[in-house]
Formats: structure tokens, C-alpha cells, sequence
């Protein structure tokens, strides 16, 4: 009875994990092949660049040029972490729509015996791969010419990887999430998930803290793991400048990390039974590999 | 043990409920009614059946992609509602007219990433890739991207991509649609070679043409509004109308009176007209109770002043038990308020 469950479970991983690293090899074939090795390098490099340009911009005008205000960096770190939700988020909802209407194989990937959850996740991991990218290009950009106090050696590393870790396994459950109600959505208008990611940007604390915004706004930002991620997140690169911000400040590092991880998980939990809903409708009303004119 | 039949379907029914509006009440379709079927393992067994018959629903259903809304499916003996996954894994779905793969990968590439999916290694994966690839010819184009593949050869990786897993039953739906006359020849011999090589594969065809499924299938279901009318070999289905006669007449003008179906399926010994229209002609095919009603036939056209251009008697075709079955022919549309799948 072990061996057998266990022989089970080996097959079952075995096929997601395989799934999985396929679908991310697909997902990056299809970023890069819209243009030669050069012009995509320069393209991994120029849009990062263009995006933190104008927030600089933005910000100097607005504050007269205050770049070495706590303010500044919380901003621009926000705004280079967010991008992970976005590609993340909107790489593995949009997947889904591009599978079905762009290129229209659905039907033969949804015959294949893949694991069609890994699936998704590894349509969205080249996206997620492009996202870091672009982080890191923005976070480099603000070591080198503007006053951030970034220093490697100081970063708390283990906080770092481990919000990391579980961060974006609860933001890929939110990309799951809306990629499998975009399957049983039969009419495209439009991103949703670049549109929740959006939305959310709002809510989290990615551009300013949570404090600014009216109360019940607060709860909505208080029950996201992204808030939460996004705070341990900051907590490891800049240290004590990022404790200057009192909303989360009564949480320890700890403290964080189990709000986060157990929000993560709800998503995870969540996705899944959205996923298994989303394909069962699918299939019970013929939506598999509609076609909506996409 | 391991069940004798690839497929097996009981009482298989399939009704899609279509709405107009949010506020409408939804609109019950038929696309499939009490089918049964059984195709034992080795069998080529063709579905034939106008547009909009039930033939697309049926793949789906089997192939895992729609479920049945009554009745049981089982594929290799296992169930389509419960077993995906390990259905999945022994079967492939061929269909003609798809897209074909993901443009931006090579031919090579596409199918790689499919055979992965189907759990080979991918060093074997891409041994067996080069081997099929010689076989259909594209092996000098396996590094092409499949976004500059002509709609043949995009249909041959297509065919690659379907037997590549080695499955128990392929699924080929309408594979030849939209193809020239040697590519669609090329196709067929390929099917052809793979069920002479692996005897104890199961293949369920699809198609529109009748010869392809009189040349390809060992049995076939005619099927026609969601039901199967007959299922035989393609011989005895066409034996069935031996004790009939069939004519073929070409007169003129085309718009004369005598093509009316009604006008001749009155004349004594007609049973069955069918006309279609040709350059400066009508073609009328007639089923008749024998050599005898000839005469009456040919007075007929006479006497509403057509010229009788041409006469030829023909033994039964598949087309012809078609006709005799269902109606109307093939490229003929179904009536409306017709029992017609969605997805057709």
C-alpha cells in the first residue's frame, strides 16, 4: 500500500516537475523570439531603465529633488519589486488567453497528459525571469547613480531569499488563480491579471505606505501577502531605513514571515481549487479551446 | 484485465445548452444521443457524418476534452470522467485545419516540447522526432519555424506531432481537411504504414470524404444528428443498397423541370433523387427499385422537353448509403432546427 502510494506520488511529481520545466522552456522561446540575441539584450536593459527614468523624474519634480529622503528609496524599491507581481501575475493569466486564441493549441495541450497547474506556473516563469531582470537592472541603476542606501554585505540575506521563496509562490497562486478564471471566461476584454496587478498596487504598499490611505482601504492591504512581502522584502536591502515607516513596524522579522507565509498559503489552497473548478466548468460547457476573437 | 475494445461508448449523450442574451432562457442542442459504439483494439473505424452531425463532439468527449452530459465513454477501458490523465497518456488527437503548433518554435522544437509532455526522454525524444520527421519528408525542415510551413507541411508535423507518443488510440479529426490531393495522399499512405507496422494500435477517423473512408477504415458509423444511423464495414454498408440500382443522368438545360427531387421521386420504381448542379447541366442520381424503372424515368425527362445528355449505371458507393441513410448528401447542410454540435 506504501510503495504503491508512494509510486503514485513519484509519478505525479515526476510528470509536474517535467511539465513544468517545459512550459518554462516555452515561455521563454517565446519572449526571445521576437528578435535577434542584441536587440533583446538591449531591450532586458532599456526597459527597466525607461521605467525607473520617469519615476526619478517624477519624484524630483513632485519633491524638488529630495532623492536622499527614506521616502525615495521606499518608492523606488517598491516600484522595482512590483514588477515581479506584474510579470508573474499577468505572465501566467495571460497564458492561458494566448494559448487559446493567439496560437490556438489548448485543445492539444489540454490532451497531452501534463500536469496542466505546472503548466500554467511555467508559462509565467520566463515573465517572472524578465521581471527579475528588470529588478535587478533598476536596483543596480539605484546603487550606482542615485543616493540609495543599498549595500550587498549589509542585506539580510536569509530574510531576503526566504521572503523571496514564499512571496512569490503565493503572487504565482495569484497568477493561477486568474488564469484559471480566464479559462472559463468566454469573452477576452482585456488583461485581467495585468489589471489586478494594477489594482493592487494600490493596496500593498509598493509606492507609499499603507497609512496613507483610508481605513478600509488599509484592511484591503492588510489581508494581501504581497503587503507583507513587500515590507520583509524591503526590510532585508535597506535595514533599519526601511523600519522609518510604522505600519508594519509592530511585526518582527519573524512575525512578518509567518504572516506571509500563511497568507501565501491561503493563495496556494485557494488556487488550486479555483484551478480544478475552473478546468471541470471548461470541460462541462465546451470552453477548452473556444474561440473569442481574441 | 485489459479490456478487449479501444472504445467503447453507452448511451453516450452530449446536449449543449446555448444562451442568447443573459436574460434568455437557454436553448437545449443535441449534439449526441444514445450512441453506442465499440471499436476493438487494431480496428481503423471511421465516423462519417455531414457537418455539425456529432462527429467533433464525440472526439472530445473521448479524447478528455468535453464532458458527456449522460451515457458512460471508456478509452482502453478506462473512463472519460474519471481517468483523464491515464487516458491522456495512451491516447493523441490529430485535427485537420489547426493551427499546428506554437509558430515561434522550429518544427523540431514543437515537436520536442509535445514528446515531453508525453514523458520521453529527451534524448529518445528527439531520436524518434528524427526518424518520423524522414519518414514524411520534413526531416530537411526540422529547423524551420512552423510560422513558415505551408499549410502541407504544417499538417504532416501536425501528424508527426499526434503518433510521436506511440499512443494505443489516435484520434484523427477530418486530418486531410484543407489539404492538396498529394499532400492528403501523403497523409494517407503514412496512416496507412503506421497501423500495417503496429497492428494492435487503434485509430478513429473522422472525415468528410468518402473515399478516404472507404479506403482507410476497416468499419465505419454513419452519423447524422447526433445519432448513429449504421455501422458496418464499408463493403457490407454498400452491400445493403445491392438490391437497389443506381443511375447517374446528366440533362439539360440545368433548370429544367425534371431535376425537381419531387417531380421524379413520383415517377413508379424512383426511390431515391438527389441533384446537383453542374456547368450547363443537372446531375441526378437516382436510387431505383431496379433496371425496369428505367424506362419510366427516361419518358419522364422526355416529356418535360430536358435533353438527356449522358447515362451511366454505378454499383453503390459509400456516398450513395449515405444518401439512402441520411437524406441528403454530404455537402448538403443539415435542415434547420437540426440537432447540431456546437463545435462543428
Amino acid at each position: 500500500m506504501r510503495s504503491s502510494l508512494a509510486a503514485f506520488f513519484s509519478a505525479r511529481n515526476h510528470r509536474a516537475l517535467r511539465t513544468f520545466l517545459t512550459a518554462t522552456w516555452l515561455g521563454w522561446r517565446q519572449e526571445a523570439s521576437w528578435a535577434s540575441a542584441p536587440v533583446f539584450a538591449l531591450y532586458l536593459i532599456l526597459r527597466p531603465l525607461s521605467s525607473v527614468l520617469i519615476l526619478v523624474v517624477m519624484y524630483s519634480v513632485i519633491t524638488d529633488g529630495a532623492l536622499e529622503q527614506p521616502i525615495f528609496a521606499y518608492i523606488y524599491l517598491g516600484n522595482a519589486l512590483y514588477i515581479l507581481v506584474g510579470q508573474l501575475v499577468g505572465g501566467i493569466s495571460m497564458a492561458v488567453v494566448e494559448d487559446r486564441e493567439h496560437y490556438q493549441m489548448m485543445k492539444q495541450i489540454h490532451t497531452a497528459p501534463i500536469n496542466g497547474y505546472a503548466y500554467m506556473l511555467g508559462r509565467g516563469i520566463a515573465k517572472l525571469l524578465l521581471g527579475v531582470i528588470s529588478a535587478l537592472v533598476i536596483t543596480g541603476v539605484g546603487m550606482l547613480f542615485f543616493p540609495l542606501p543599498l549595500h550587498p554585505a549589509a542585506f539580510d540575506w536569509p530574510l531576503l531569499i526566504t521572503s523571496m521563496a514564499v512571496g512569490l509562490t503565493g503572487i504565482a497562486a495569484l497568477g493561477v488563480i486568474i488564469g484559471a478564471l480566464n479559462m472559463v471566461i468566454p469573452r477576452h476584454i482585456g488583461s485581467i491579471g495585468d489589471a489586478v496587478a494594477a489594482a493592487l498596487f494600490l493596496f500593498t504598499g509598493a509606492i507609499f505606505p499603507l497609512d496613507v490611505l483610508p481605513t478600509w482601504m488599509q484592511s484591503i492591504g492588510f489581508a494581501l501577502p504581497i503587503t507583507y512581502w513587500l515590507e520583509a522584502s524591503r526590510r532585508a536591502l535597506l535595514g533599519p531605513d526601511a523600519a522609518r515607516f510604522p505600519t508594519l513596524a509592530h511585526f518582527d522579522d519573524l512575525a512578518l514571515l509567518q504572516v506571509l507565509a500563511l497568507g501565501a498559503l491561503g493563495f496556494v489552497v485557494v488556487s488550486i481549487v479555483v484551478y480544478r473548478w475552473a478546468v471541470y466548468r471548461a470541460k462541462a460547457n465546451d470552453l477548452i479551446d473556444m474561440d473569442t476573437s481574441y | 484485465m485489459r479490456s478487449s475494445l479501444a472504445i467503447e461508448t453507452r448511451n453516450l449523450g452530449r446536449v449543449y445548452k446555448i444562451r442568447h442574451g443573459r436574460k434568455s432562457e437557454p436553448k437545449e442542442l443535441v449534439a449526441l444521443k444514445d450512441v453506442n459504439l465499440e471499436v476493438p483494439r487494431g480496428e481503423f473505424f471511421g465516423l462519417l457524418g455531414p457537418n455539425g452531425a456529432g462527429k467533433s463532439t464525440l472526439i472530445k468527449i473521448l479524447s478528455t476534452l468535453l464532458l458527456p452530459t449522460s451515457g458512460v465513454a471508456l478509452v482502453d477501458g478506462l473512463d472519460v470522467t474519471r481517468d483523464m490523465v491515464e487516458i491522456r497518456r495512451r491516447i493523441s488527437l490529430v485535427s485537420g485545419g489547426e493551427n499546428s503548433g506554437f509558430g515561434f518554435l522550429s518544427v523540431e522544437e514543437n515537436l520536442w516540447m509535445f514528446a515531453r509532455f508525453y514523458g520521453l526522454d529527451s534524448r529518445d525524444a528527439r531520436q524518434r522526432i528524427h526518424e518520423m520527421l524522414e519518414i514524411v519528408g520534413l526531416a530537411d525542415r526540422k529547423h524551420t519555424r512552423i510560422g513558415e510551413l505551408s499549410t502541407g507541411l504544417r499538417q504532416k508535423m501536425t501528424f508527426v506531432r499526434g503518433f510521436i507518443p506511440d499512443p494505443n488510440v489516435i484520434f484523427l479529426d477530418e486530418p486531410t481537411l484543407g489539404l492538396d490531393v498529394a499532400a492528403a495522399r501523403d497523409i494517407r499512405a503514412f496512416v496507412k504504414d503506421w497501423i500495417r507496422r503496429y497492428p494492435d494500435r487503434t485509430i478513429l477517423l473522422t472525415t468528410h470524404y468518402m473515399a478516404e473512408a472507404d479506403e482507410l477504415c476497416d468499419r465505419l458509423a454513419i452519423i447524422d444528428r447526433g445519432q448513429v444511423l449504421a455501422c458496418d464495414t464499408p463493403a457490407n454498408l454498400k452491400r445493403s443498397l445491392q438490391q437497389d440500382t443506381i443511375y447517374l443522368l446528366r440533362v439539360a438545360p440545368p433548370d429544367s423541370k425534371p431535376a425537381p427531387n419531387g417531380t421524379l421521386e413520383s415517377v413508379p420504381g424512383v426511390r431515391q433523387v438527389t441533384v446537383a448542379a453542374g456547368d450547363g447541366y443537372s446531375e441526378l442520381k437516382l436510387r431505383l427499385a431496379g433496371d425496369d424503372a428505367l424506362g419510366n424515368v427516361l419518358s419522364h425527362v422526355a416529356a418535360q422537353g430536358s435533353t438527356l445528355l449522358s447515362l451511366e449505371k454505378r454499383e453503390p458507393t459509400l456516398e450513395d448509403v449515405f444518401i439512402h441513410l441520411v437524406g441528403r448528401g454530404l455537402s448538403e447542410d443539415a435542415p434547420p432546427n437540426g440537432a447540431q454540435g456546437s463545435d462543428e
